[in-house]
């Protein structure tokens, strides 16, 4: 296959998840569009690798890797912390950072 | 052969994907985003990413989507009132994302690079493999590497930071949170900064001291 058909299905993934995060209002179901977009990027990175045959783009695909569990713990901290305190869990309602 | 594996998990990659914002239960969307993980999987195979796509399946649709299963039951009693999109807005939204992918396409097909339409660079045994990878995080992105497990760290403080227990508004703790042997010896409420400042402070008595001034009817006393 060609490496341009992993770039268009990488694009049609990002896009889908930046579709969720505008379309969905639930804060879990964003932190997994989240995800979606992240591992687009990650296919992305990985074309690029088998296409150059240079192995840089899969310590990039990683570290992304890595980057989402940390973004995936921190926001799921912060979504139990929300659910324990009762606050509305609707991302247009929680427009104030003050704790 | 590959291009029917191909196709087979980018379909799969898809419609995971597709199921991850539907609009349904957010369990669903946890197990729709596991599908959608192993068939990317799948692919990087297919690109002979042999450890990443190891990892993806272990690390990723393994421990990070258990974490997402576990919030889920965990919040998941309480029904979200979560309002309804205006059409307006989804509309929007959607013509966003149809200019967002247009866009992504133009940028990532329309580079002009030859070797796009081929199948990648030329067969190599050791591309991919454990070996590779960890030769290339300790020598030539050792600095990515140490900053990654530096992130991992802060990002594990953090998350306990974050959801542990805390002590409502309002609710005044009777206990100090640091203990020391004079604290056995001196009065309550005294040897404190606030009393250095302000005379002795109003203290709650604590549970031994109270049943002894429960008889007197008093709530709270000096010292």
């Amino acid at each position: 296959m060609n490496i341009t058909w992993y770039l268009v299905i990488s694009a049609f993934l990002f896009a889908i998840g930046a579709g969720g995060v505008l379309i969905r209002r639930n804060p879990l179901v964003i932190l997994l569009c989240l995800e979606l977009m992240l591992n687009a990027a990650n296919l992305a990175f990985i074309a690029f690798s088998r296409m150059h045959g240079n192995g840089d783009g899969q310590i990039m695909a990683i570290v992304v890797l890595v980057v989402a569990a940390c973004e995936v713990t921190v926001g799921l901290g912060i979504i139990v912390a929300m659910y324990r305190r009762r606050l509305p869990t609707d991302v247009d309602e929680l427009r104030e950072l003050h704790g | 052969m590959a291009e029917v594996f191909f196709f087979i998990a980018a379909f799969g990659a898809l419609a995971g994907a597709i199921g991850v914002i539907w609009d349904w239960n957010p369990f669903y969307n946890v197990l729709s985003l596991v599908g959608h993980l192993l068939s990317l999987a799948a692919l990087f195979l297919l690109l002979r990413s042999e450890f990443i796509a190891a990892a993806q399946v272990v690390v990723y649709a393994g421990a990070v989507m258990v974490l997402y299963v576990f919030v889920v039951a965990y919040i998941g009693g309480e029904e979200p009132h979560v309002r309804p999109l205006g059409p307006s807005l989804k509309w929007i939204s959607i013509l966003f994302v149809g200019v967002v992918l247009v866009e992504l396409v133009i940028a990532l097909a329309g580079t002009g690079l030859k070797a796009l339409d081929t199948e990648g660079a030329a067969f190599d045994p050791a591309f991919g493999t454990p070996g590779q990878i960890g030769e290339l995080l300790l020598t030539k992105f050792l600095l990515a590497f140490e900053l990654a497990s530096i992130l991992l760290t802060l990002a594990a403080v953090g998350a306990v930071v974050l959801a542990r227990r805390r002590k409502g508004v309002g609710i005044e703790d009777n206990e100090s949170e640091v203990y020391s042997v004079m604290d056995a010896l001196r009065p309550a409420g005294t040897g404190t900064m606030k009393e250095a400042v302000s005379g002795i402070p109003q203290v709650h008595p604590r549970e031994d001291e109270r049943a002894e001034i429960g008889a007197g009817g008093e709530k709270e006393r000096g010292w």
